[in-house]
């Protein structure tokens, strides 16, 4: 269940690190802040939590592209690793904000889904996590068939190919590197609500567990590999919860860790093989 | 010399200048590291350990524990030889964090109630005699043989490779070298603070040290030194702004990133100083 919402982050990573081949620190911050818009919308408005979700992709994706204005546009591309300190610097902004703004505290979600327990055979499962499974499965497959079969798509993979290329093919490579930046923040906003569900604990600084996780998914499924990310978000959250289940709970991390070292070791190129980044 | 207040921050700056330093070793050789966190919670625990448990003498304790975290700077540096660019990036971070989790987990040093105890060994004095031996250090590396092959290698590696260094040799020694210092600055921390717990030396500081060396400019060793007193002590001196102050932080950092990329001090800008100071005299 929690693997379908890492996914939903390391989808967002994937695709910014694929076309820009920028690791984006603030990334986890955006899915901080995302998941604050849709507990305030439930708490302020009493809407229905599809509505908050939806609310908070839209602020989310907003808040990325401004992101992407302030902080990587303006930046020279010859120095790789300028952006990435800049991105850096806006997680530190957007933590604070979101610190001064919604108050240091974990913050319950409030109940909006009637919590209902199946069981099938020996496994029990919650309406609420059914729900948060079918909701992200749902912007998964949107976001496969967008990234295949539309033309906005298209262009962004080209981008990612190559991005001389794409804008003498007339591509507006600045046009989709904004696109990139607001529906990976979309979807990263709302997976935060997602999480913010399971756990049903929100708090300024939830981003920042997230960023390492995203990063694990995204070395599992291969750089810049979107499927690679859904299935490999998938695995890690299932991961998690055996490792929990069958070895001492507070080594996960570093089982975690340990596998993305061998990973990086022997199949640097992930489960699911892509092309190897130079740079 | 000072109140106790001014004394303390410069004493952590100074330990940040260390650790920085250390950082920017392996950065000069093109080696992109997110592990010094992870050596520098070696060096604090493995001194706190010597000092507390086995009674050695503080600064032999600074110094072997030093050696600890090179010798574990080795062990990363290997797989450093085959991988490169961003992977680096992402491995040294999980090095990082696995040496936290082994901290948090280790009931000989606490577990996960930390470590306290120690004797406050760490003052003005001993930080800085020891941030004056790296500068001269870092000075005369950049004029020898071997900092030159550094040089070469961040700038192209295959080249560097085909004028006859050896890469392998140059990489461990970067990975090693930058350990150690890591592991004095580690020491020197611990015996500073008094209290060592392995939430400290998470992936946050990693990234703390990897911004003050990129804001302060890779060229050139004097970069992260002026790169971390800054950044240690913006925060500081807007204390007026009260709780506004870290989004200032971050917003210097996003500002200077599109000013100037290449960070703050480069060696076009030294080179200048130098001549002008020069024209002086």
């Amino acid at each position: 269940m929690l693997g379908a919402t890492y996914s939903l982050v390391a989808i967002g990573y994937t695709l910014i690190f694929g076309i820009l081949n920028l690791l984006h620190f603030g990334h986890g911050e955006v899915f901080m802040i995302g998941a604050f818009i849709g507990l305030q919308m439930v708490l302020l408005t009493n809407c229905h939590i599809v509505i908050a979700i939806l609310g908070s992709m839209v602020g989310a994706a907003l808040l990325g592209l401004i992101i992407e204005r302030v902080s990587f546009r303006p930046i020279k591309k010859e120095y790789h690793l300028a952006p990435l300190i800049s991105t850096i610097g806006v997680s530190i902004i957007l933590q604070e904000i979101g610190t001064r703004i919604f108050g240091g505290d974990i913050v319950g979600f409030p109940k909006t889904i009637r919590l209902v327990i199946y069981k099938i055979g020996p496994v029990q499962v919650t309406s609420v996590h059914l729900f948060i499974l079918a909701f992200a499965l749902m912007l998964m497959i949107t976001i496969h068939l967008f990234i295949h079969r539309t033309k906005v798509g298209i262009a962004m993979r080209v981008t990612a190919e190559n991005a001389t290329n794409a804008s003498l093919m007339g591509i507006n490579t600045n046009r989709i590197v904004s696109m990139t930046f607001m529906i990976s923040s979309a979807l990263a906003g709302a997976a935060g609500v997602l999480v913010g569900l399971v756990y049903n604990a929100v708090s300024p600084f939830m981003g920042t567990e997230m960023i390492l996780k995203g990063f694990t998914i995204m070395l599992l499924g291969g750089l810049g590999n979107v499927m690679g990310a859904m299935i490999g978000g998938i695995i890690l959250g299932l991961m998690e919860v055996f490792s929990v289940a069958y070895l001492a709970s507070s080594y996960k991390d570093a089982f975690a860790f340990g596998i993305m070292i061998m990973i990086l070791i022997f199949r640097p190129t992930g489960l699911f093989g892509t092309r190897l980044h130079e740079e | 010399m000072f109140s106790s207040y001014i004394e303390s921050i410069l004493i952590f700056n100074g330990i940040h200048i260390i650790m920085a330093l250390s950082l920017y070793l392996p950065f000069s050789a093109g080696q992109i590291s997110l592990a010094q966190a992870g050596f520098m919670a070696i060096g604090a625990y493995a001194s706190s350990v010597m000092t507390l448990f086995w009674g050695f003498p503080f600064y032999i304790a600074l110094f072997l524990s030093g050696l600890l975290s090179a010798m574990t700077g080795v062990l990363v540096g290997f797989p450093a030889i085959r991988i490169k660019g961003i992977y680096l990036l992402l491995l040294t971070l999980a090095f990082g964090e696995m040496v936290r989790v082994f901290f948090l987990n280790f009931e000989f040093t606490g577990g996960a109630s930390g470590m306290g105890g120690m004797d406050l060994q760490t003052n003005f004095v001993n930080v800085y005699t020891i941030v004056a031996i790296l500068i001269i250090f870092f000075y005369r590396l950049s004029k020898s043989r071997m900092g030159r092959a550094f040089e070469s290698m961040r700038e192209d590696e295959l080249a560097a490779e085909v004028m006859g260094i050896n890469i392998v040799k140059a990489k461990l020694l970067a990975f090693g070298v930058g350990a150690f210092i890591a592991g004095l600055g580690g020491g020197l921390y611990a015996h500073y603070v008094m209290y060592i717990d392995s939430p400290k030396f998470g992936f946050l500081l990693a990234v703390e040290f990897f911004v003050f060396v990129v804001f302060g400019g890779m060229e050139i060793f004097w970069g992260p030194i002026i790169g971390t007193t800054l950044l240690t002590l913006i925060p500081e001196v807007v204390r007026f702004l009260k709780e506004w102050r870290m989004i200032f932080y971050g917003l210097v950092i996003v500002v200077l990133m599109i000013v100037r990329p290449q960070g703050l001090i480069d060696k076009k800008l030294v080179d200048d100083i130098t001549r002008y100071a020069k024209k002086l005299f």
